[in-house]
């Protein structure tokens, strides 16, 4: 290591100096990883612009509201109106949300509060798993695994329940919203279930004792001490679920029936955001008015998972009170969290 | 609160000696039958005693509590000192089962209260607790709850409700001598206290669900000396009705307000005996340097 | 034993809360099985639909891109998508963890650093598409960088890898303990000699998995590739030109009729979670040698 250097003379330098050339390889270092950091906020400012003005020429022919608003998307007539796409992005993830986060919270109060020490590890190994199969591998199984195998139960459950709006009474598609949603859940529990392990293993032992000693059960004390205490982080995470399901794009295309209507019903089929964007690439490469659609499709989706995250993460910080995680943890949930397609 | 206020709080005229007997069983009956609703402890009723009786308590392999006896007698206050890791707070926590809480840990033995054990098959560990109040070293108030829902924590598990509840909340308040200071925002946050206020209330919650038998470990160690004062003043009080044991390493506060002390060392009971005889003149040599601060 | 008679201290506690309590508990266990439960299944079936598929003819073919008669194997796949999230990591490993040393060493309190934070995080939700859509945009419509070509799947990856490997690199920069710096630069070390000498060999074991894990999500990224790399059948080691991958293989076989194309995305899909779930193994195992998790 090079040592300061001590000079004795006193006439040209100071006692403790280094020579400029020698300080120059540190002033690189903190320049160019500032530089580098910098680029990251003008490449996010630089996204917004060009997305923008690519998707331009639809929103002047039908306005920012027309385009976002209207219940007509008609490729073969040049109309693009994008309420079936976000109908069906919102009813997918809402489907998902309704399964998984339950599901999540489940498997994580199971292995931060009841399950023997010994599977802990295992367990939450198999939870993150989920996470490694990638989209496509899941859309090829809701393909040819899921949607043969569940139209009967579908079937039953809407015979059945056919008073209920929206759930009964029609013929099942195969693919439809309700396999969407059903595969969203799957793909957003890994996350959902990291994120909220996290939280509540920030649950100081003292309310838990506390909670312990005035003579409450098991569950009781996972109702006093441990769900009061995440409920902000759980919140985080469920956003960040959603967060997750609203940009989905491979997994859902598959299996969603990408027909641009308004589904009548859960088991109808339909569309999404980014279902169209990946679905109908191809033909609008010569057509600019539809390649602007779709650009302005994927400008919309940009701008939901933006606050949808942004609000996630507010919440997020607020429940582990700003403690940071483990980094095994952290990183699994970083690479959990990104949105896939 | 002298002992005349507290009869006053009694709802029921203390039962004639004749009746006594009978009165006390139907009295326990009621106070632990199937859904926990309880009754007013009489002033006159003998309190509850607590009986250890060669107790092993372990960490994994680490031997933290050895062959250890003592008896804890009704309605007296009795401390525990001893130096770090001699195994008071095992001890403590052995009594009321939250040892094995902690992964790894075990006990065995017998620990009667009264005459049943509390490490019996049959006992079901969640009534254990809720007859014996815990108080901890840091004050735990639930962060989420406000003072009212803090103190009412322990009742609201075992079903009680409406006026009822709200009676017994205002009374444990008193019992721990905070009622006037919270009286006016019982609705504020229970973490909104001070630190000594804030282990009043976590007394207050533990009185609540009436125990028989009152544990605290090291309760005044972050609070400063006004604060535990305060606390032991109401541990003076609370004596009449309630059987105390306090874990201290504070060797002065063990004086001003134990009747009975017992001193352990590496997870042995070296002695038990009035407290003055204690500091005074022990019998053991080991506890003499202790006390007169040679070692710990 | 001593007996315990009705009427002693403690009698149990309500058969109400006893009922809830084992009910909540077998919910929250049968919580976790529901969770588990579509891991199983997808293993099982990719083993079952997949494993009669590979083989060596397989992975060593390339499509043909016949409808009838023989379909070929993947070849071109592997091949496209190795090439693709090597040069991926190549970009954006070194930035991100350029931008979390950054962040650790001299960001800890200025608000510039927040906010790249904070963007940082951002990105971290962006949709896989949107970035696709994004380098479509500024790579092949301006018409200035030509077609759909290898590299600039690999230029929308590194997009895509960038915010996963600088939050888990700061994260584990962070871990270094600060004395650590402090007694480096007490001897006089220059700022630059503590990031490369002291700081980035300790954080080592950290970054690999963080940057394993990255590398782990990328090799499975669909949509991004279908408007910069779009699909091709023959290999081709030119990232100047168009390239398949496995995850597009897949996704084009799945769309087709065909049972022989279905049975080679089955084939597809088996190596690429094999290939996936040991990147993740391998992560794992470095993790465990760390000296600071």
């Amino acid at each position: 290591m090079e040592a300061a250097s001590i000079s004795t003379r006193r006439d040209d330098r100071p006692t403790f100096g280094r020579s400029s050339v020698a300080r120059w390889p540190d002033k690189l270092l903190r320049w160019g990883l500032t530089a580098l950091a910098a680029a990251i906020l003008i490449l996010i400012a630089f996204f917004f612009v060009r997305l923008y003005i690519e998707s331009r020429p639809v929103f002047s022919k039908f306005g920012v509201f027309g385009f976002t608003f209207d219940n007509n998307w008609d490729v073969s007539r040049s109309i693009f109106g994008a309420l079936p796409l976000l109908v069906g992005t919102l009813v997918t993830a809402s489907v998902a949300l309704i399964i998984g986060v339950p599901v999540a919270i489940a498997a994580a109060l199971f292995v931060t509060e009841l399950c023997p020490r010994k599977a802990r590890g295992p367990l939450t190994i198999m939870v993150d798993l989920l996470a490694a199969v990638p989209s496509v591998v899941y859309g090829l199984w809701g393909v040819f695994v899921l949607i043969p195998k569940l139209k009967p139960a579908e079937q039953w459950v809407t015979d059945k329940l056919h008073f209920i709006p929206f759930i009964g009474g029609a013929a099942v598609a195969g693919p439809n919203y309700f396999i969407g949603g059903l595969i969203l859940a799957i793909m957003i529990v890994p996350i959902v279930s990291a994120i909220s392990r996290e939280v509540m293993a920030t649950v100081p032992a003292d309310h838990k004792e506390a909670a312990l000693a005035l003579g409450a059960t098991r569950w009781e004390m996972i109702r006093m001490a441990v769900l009061p205490y995440s409920r902000a982080g759980i919140t985080g995470a469920s956003m960040l679920g959603l967060g997750r399901a609203i940009g989905e794009t491979i997994a859902v295309t598959l299996v969603v029936g990408n027909a641009p209507q308004i589904g009548k019903h859960l088991f109808d089929q339909g569309y999404t955001l980014a279902a169209v964007i990946a679905n109908e690439f191809g033909e609008a490469a010569n057509n600019p008015l539809h390649r602007a659609a779709l650009i302005a499709a994927g400008l919309v989706l940009f701008v939901l998972t933006l606050v949808v995250n942004a609000a996630a993460r507010y919440f997020v910080v607020r429940g582990t009170r700003g403690q940071r995680a483990a980094p095994g943890d952290a990183a699994t949930a970083a690479a959990a969290a990104g949105v896939g397609g | 609160m002298t002992p005349q206020e507290a009869k006053e709080m009694t709802s029921e005229p203390p039962p004639t000696t004749g009746e006594q007997s009978e009165q006390t069983e139907s009295t326990k009956q009621r106070r632990f039958g199937g859904d926990g609703r309880s009754t007013r402890r009489t002033p006159t009723e003998a309190g509850h005693r607590v009986t250890i009786d060669s107790l092993n308590a372990y960490y994994g392999d680490q031997h933290a509590v050895k062959e250890l006896s003592i008896n804890f007698e009704p309605n007296k206050v009795t401390a525990l000192i001893g130096p770090s890791g001699c195994g008071k707070s095992t001890l403590v926590r052995c009594i009321n089962r939250m040892h094995e809480e902690i992964p790894g840990a075990r006990a065995t033995g017998k620990v009667m209260v009264d005459d049943t054990d509390v490490y019996d098959e049959r006992v079901d560990v969640v009534a254990v607790r809720r007859a014996i109040g815990m108080v901890f070293q840091k004050a735990n108030p639930f962060p989420t709850m406000s003072i009212y829902d803090n103190v009412a924590a322990g009742l609201r598990l075992q079903g009680t409700k409406g006026a009822r509840l709200k009676e017994r909340v205002e009374q444990s308040l008193h019992g721990a001598g905070l009622w006037d200071e919270v009286k006016d925002r019982l609705a504020r946050p229970g973490i909104g206290l001070s630190g000594g206020q804030q282990q009043r209330l976590c007394i207050a919650r533990a009185l609540a669900a009436e125990p028989d038998v009152i544990l605290m470990d090291e309760p005044c160690s972050a609070l400063d000396p006004i604060a535990t004062l305060r606390i032991e003043e109401l541990v003076e009080e609370l004596k009449t009705r309630y059987t105390i044991v306090i874990v201290t390493h504070n060797m002065q506060q063990a004086a001003r307000v134990a009747d009975t002390t017992a001193f352990m060392l590496s997870g042995e009971l070296v002695e038990h005996a009035p407290t003055e005889k204690m500091f005074t003149n022990p019998d053991d040599d080991r506890t003499e340097q202790y006390v007169t601060g040679k070692f710990g | 034993m001593s007996a315990v008679p009705l009427d002693s201290t403690f009698a149990p506690i309500g058969a109400g809360r006893r009922r809830k309590d084992k009910l909540m508990r077998g919910l929250l266990g049968l919580g976790t099985l529901v969770a588990l439960v579509p891991l199983v299944l997808v293993l099982y079936y990719l083993l079952k639909k997949g494993l009669g598929a590979v083989s060596w003819h397989f992975l060593s073919t390339d499509p043909t891109g016949n409808f009838l008669g023989d379909p070929g194997g993947i070849k071109s796949a592997i091949f496209g998508t190795i090439e693709m999230v090597a040069l991926a990591s190549l970009i954006s490993i070194p930035i991100g963890v350029g931008v979390a040393l950054y962040l650790v060493e001299y960001g800890k309190k200025n608000k510039f650093a927040s906010a790249v934070r904070y963007f940082v995080d951002v990105m971290t939700g962006v949709p896989s598409i949107v970035f696709g859509l994004f380098i479509y945009i500024t790579l092949i419509l301006s018409g200035n960088f030509g077609s759909f070509a290898g590299w600039k799947g690999s230029v929308a990856l590194a997009l895509l890898m960038l915010p996963i490997v600088t939050r888990s690199a700061e994260v584990v920069l962070l871990l270094v303990p600060d004395h650590l710096r402090e007694a480096a630069l007490a001897l006089g070390a220059p700022r630059w000699r503590v990031v490369s000498r002291v700081v980035l060999p300790t954080a080592l074991p950290g970054l690999v998995t963080g940057s394993l894990l990255a590398i782990a999500r990328a090799a499975g990224e669909t949509a991004l590739l279908l408007f910069t790399a779009a699909i091709v059948n023959g290999t081709s080691l030119n990232l100047g030109q168009r390239m398949n991958s496995l995850p597009l293989q897949i996704f084009t076989d799945v769309g087709q009729a065909q049972d022989r194309l279905v049975a080679r995305a089955w084939g597809a899909a088996l190596t690429l979670v094999v290939l996936i779930l040991l990147l993740t193994l391998i992560a794992r195992f470095v993790s465990r040698r760390s000296r600071l998790t």
